[in-house]
C-alpha cells in the first residue's frame, strides 16, 4: 500500500474512533467536574478535579446492589436457558420421532417474537402469579425468549458430533441421559460458551421486562438504575454522567478481557438467528 | 447436512423408539416447552384476545369491540407516524449506516497497522447497553452543559437541541442508533469479507480488473449472504425499537420520534387502554413475522432454507 494511501485509512480509522471515545471520555471527565465547570469548561482537563460524584456513587450502596442485581439475574437466565435448551436440542438433533420438525418450527417462530408484543399479558400474567418485584419474574420469561436462538444453535452444533461416538458410548452401556451430560455437553463446550454470551448479553441489557416487574428499587437492575437515576438528579449532569460511567464499566471491563469469545458468541447468534 | 443420527443407527441394530424412548423425549423437551408455551406462546395468544376488547388491564375484559381497536389504530395519527418513521428509519440504515459499515469493514481489510485497534473500538459500543448510550447521549447533547453546544460554537453555528426540536429528533435518533450498531455490522461484514478466498479478489487484479471493478464484481456478490442477514436483522431490530427511544426522548417531542413498541408500551402502562395497546402489539408480531417470511421465502432463500419458512437453519 502506498504510503499516502496509508495515512488517509490511518486519518479516517481515528476520526471514527474519536466519534466513538470523545463521548465516552466526555462523561469520564465530566464526572470528575462540578456541574459549575460542566457549564464553563465541558471539554477540557477537570479543574480541580472532583472525585466526590464517583466515591460518593460508590460507597452509597446502592450501585453495588443494582450490580448484584444484574449480576444474578443474568447469571440465573443462562443456567436455566442453557440448560433447558440443551436438553432440548439434544432431542431435536440426535431423536426421531413423529411431529419433530413441526416443533422445532414453533420455537423457531418464536424468533419473531419480540418482548414488546408479550410485555402486557406477560406483565398481567406475572402480576397475577405472584411474580411482581421477584426475580423470578425477570428470570424465567428472560429465559423462554432466549430459548428459540439458543436452541437452534445448540441443535446445529450437537449434529456435527458424529454417530460413531453414540454408537460406542451406547455398547460400552451408555444411556441416554449419561451420554448428553457425560459426552456430548463436554464436547460442545464452544458452542455452549456461544449461546452463554447471548444470553448474558441479552439480560444484561434487558430493560423493558425489569422496568414493569420491578416497582421495589431494592430489585433494580443497573439499566433501570441508571435511568431512573438520569430522572431523580436531571438537574445535576456530572452526578449522571458519573453513574453512567460506572455502569458501562462490567460491560466494557467484560468486552476488554473477552472481546474475542463476546465478538464471535454475538456473531456466531447472528449468522445463525 | 448430518441427518443420519442416532435413531437411524439404531434401527439399523433392530430397534424402534420404544417407550423408554419417547419417555426420554418428554423428559427432556419439557423443561424448554413448558417455559416456552406459558412464557411466549401464551402471552402471544392473550394478546391476541385482548386486542378486542376495549379492557383497562384489571379484572377480567368484558366489553368486547371486535376489530375496533385494529380500525382505530390505523386511523390513529400517532400509530400512522410510528410506521412512517419505521420507513424512514429503515431507509436511513439501509442507504446510510449499513454502507457506511461496509466501507469500514474493507477498510478494516487492509493491511493497515493497529487495524486490530481500530476494529475492537468500533465494537465497543455495541456491548454497552441501549440505556446506558441514551443517557450518555442525553447529557452530551444537553443543551446547557452538554459537548454538543461546544462543537457547534467551534464551527461558529448556534448550538441546536437536537433532541427537543420535532424536525431534527428522529435524526439525531439515528444518530445515535447508528454510534451503537454499526460496529456491530462492520464485524459481520468482515467476518464475511475474511471468508472470501484471496485468489479470487487476486485472480481478478491480474486479469487487469480496477481495485473499485474487484469489490463491485467479485467482492460484494460474494457478501450477498452476509448483507442479506445484516439487513435484515438491521430492519426486525427497528420494528422493535424502544430501550434507546424510551430514555432518550420518550417520543417526543410532540411524537416526532415515538417507536409503535413506544407508543403501545405507552398506552398499556400509562394510560391503561390495554386492549388497544395489545392490538398495537399484534400489529407489530404481524409485521415482524410477514415480513420475516417475506424476505427469507424471496431474499435469503439462495443462502439458507429459511428457519421460519421450512425446518430450521440448517448447515
Amino acid at each position: 500500500m502506498t504510503r499516502p494511501k496509508q495515512v488517509a485509512l490511518h486519518g479516517i480509522s481515528i476520526a471514527i474512533g474519536a466519534l466513538i471515545v470523545i463521548p465516552v471520555v466526555f462523561g469520564v471527565l465530566g464526572g470528575f467536574k462540578d456541574n459549575g465547570q460542566l457549564t464553563t469548561n465541558p471539554i477540557g482537563l477537570p479543574d480541580p478535579w472532583v472525585p466526590e460524584n464517583y466515591t460518593g456513587i460508590l460507597s452509597s450502596g446502592v450501585f453495588w446492589r443494582q450490580l448484584a442485581n444484574s449480576t444474578i439475574i443474568a447469571l440465573a437466565t443462562v443456567f436455566v436457558v442453557v440448560g433447558a435448551s440443551s436438553m432440548a436440542a439434544y432431542i431435536f438433533a440426535r431423536f426421531s420421532f413423529r411431529g419433530r420438525e413441526a416443533l422445532f418450527t414453533v420455537f423457531g417462530v418464536g424468533l419473531m417474537f419480540p418482548f414488546a408484543v408479550a410485555i402486557l399479558p406477560l406483565f398481567i400474567l406475572l402480576r397475577n402469579i405472584g411474580l411482581l418485584d421477584n426475580p423470578l419474574g425477570v428470570i424465567l420469561p428472560q429465559a423462554a425468549f432466549a430459548l428459540p436462538v439458543t436452541i437452534i444453535i445448540l441443535r446445529g452444533f450437537f449434529r456435527t458430533i458424529p454417530a460413531e461416538i453414540e454408537e460406542a458410548a451406547t455398547l460400552d452401556g451408555c444411556g441416554a441421559f449419561a451420554f448428553f451430560w457425560r459426552i456430548l455437553l463436554p464436547l460442545s463446550r464452544p458452542a455452549l460458551a456461544t449461546v452463554s454470551v447471548l444470553a448474558l448479553v441479552a439480560s444484561w441489557n434487558n430493560f423493558m421486562l425489569p422496568l414493569v416487574v420491578f416497582t421495589d428499587q431494592s430489585w433494580w437492575t443497573l439499566p433501570i438504575g441508571v435511568s431512573a437515576f438520569q430522572g431523580q438528579y436531571a438537574t445535576d449532569t456530572a452526578r449522571v454522567l458519573a453513574y453512567v460511567v460506572l455502569s458501562m464499566v462490567p460491560a466494557l471491563g467484560f468486552y476488554a478481557v473477552a472481546e474475542r469469545h463476546l465478538v464471535g458468541g454475538l456473531l456466531g447468534g447472528a449468522s445463525k438467528g | 447436512m448430518n441427518r443420519v443420527s442416532s435413531p437411524v443407527a439404531t434401527r439399523k441394530r433392530g430397534h424402534r423408539p420404544t417407550l423408554r424412548g419417547a419417555g426420554t423425549i418428554a423428559v427432556f423437551l419439557a423443561p424448554a416447552l413448558v417455559l416456552f408455551v406459558l412464557l411466549v406462546l401464551l402471552p402471544i395468544l392473550v394478546a391476541g384476545y385482548t386486542s378486542l376488547f376495549k379492557w383497562n388491564g384489571f379484572g377480567v375484559p368484558e366489553n368486547f369491540v371486535g376489530i375496533d381497536n385494529f380500525t382505530r389504530a390505523f386511523g390513529d395519527s400517532v400509530f400512522l407516524g410510528d410506521l412512517t418513521r419505521l420507513l424512514l428509519l429503515v431507509v436511513l440504515s439501509v442507504v446510510i449506516q449499513l454502507p457506511f459499515s461496509l466501507a469500514l469493514a474493507m477498510l478494516l481489510n487492509q493491511p493497515l497497522r493497529g487495524r486490530a485497534v481500530y476494529r475492537v473500538i468500533f465494537f465497543a459500543p455495541y456491548v454497552l447497553s441501549e440505556v446506558t448510550t441514551a443517557v450518555l447521549f442525553t447529557l452530551v447533547f444537553s443543551p446547557d452543559r452538554g459537548l454538543g453546544e461546544q462543537i457547534a460554537a467551534v464551527f461558529g453555528a448556534e448550538g441546536v437541541a437536537v433532541f427537543a426540536d420535532p424536525a431534527t429528533v428522529i435524526y439525531a435518533l439515528f444518530f445515535v442508533v447508528s454510534w451503537k450498531y454499526f460496529g456491530f455490522h462492520m464485524v459481520l461484514y468482515l467476518a464475511g469479507r475474511q471468508s472470501i478466498p484471496r485468489e479470487l479478489g487476486e485472480a481478478a487484479i491480474t486479469d487487469g480488473a480496477s481495485a473499485w471493478q474487484t469489490f463491485r464484481h467479485v467482492t460484494l456478490p460474494l457478501l450477498g449472504p452476509t448483507i442479506r442477514i445484516s439487513v435484515f436483522l438491521s430492519i426486525i431490530g427497528s420494528i422493535q425499537l424502544f430501550d434507546m427511544v424510551w430514555v432518550l426522548t420518550g417520543g417526543g417531542p410532540i411524537h416526532a420520534s415515538e417507536t409503535l413498541a413506544v407508543t403501545m408500551f405507552s398506552y398499556g402502562f400509562r394510560r391503561f387502554e390495554v386492549g388497544y395497546a395489545s392490538a398495537i402489539s399484534i400489529i407489530m408480531f404481524l409485521l415482524s413475522l410477514i415480513f420475516a417470511i417475506f424476505y427469507q421465502r424471496f431474499v435469503m432463500r439462495r443462502d439458507l432454507e429459511g428457519a421460519i419458512t421450512t425446518r430450521g437453519v440448517q448447515r
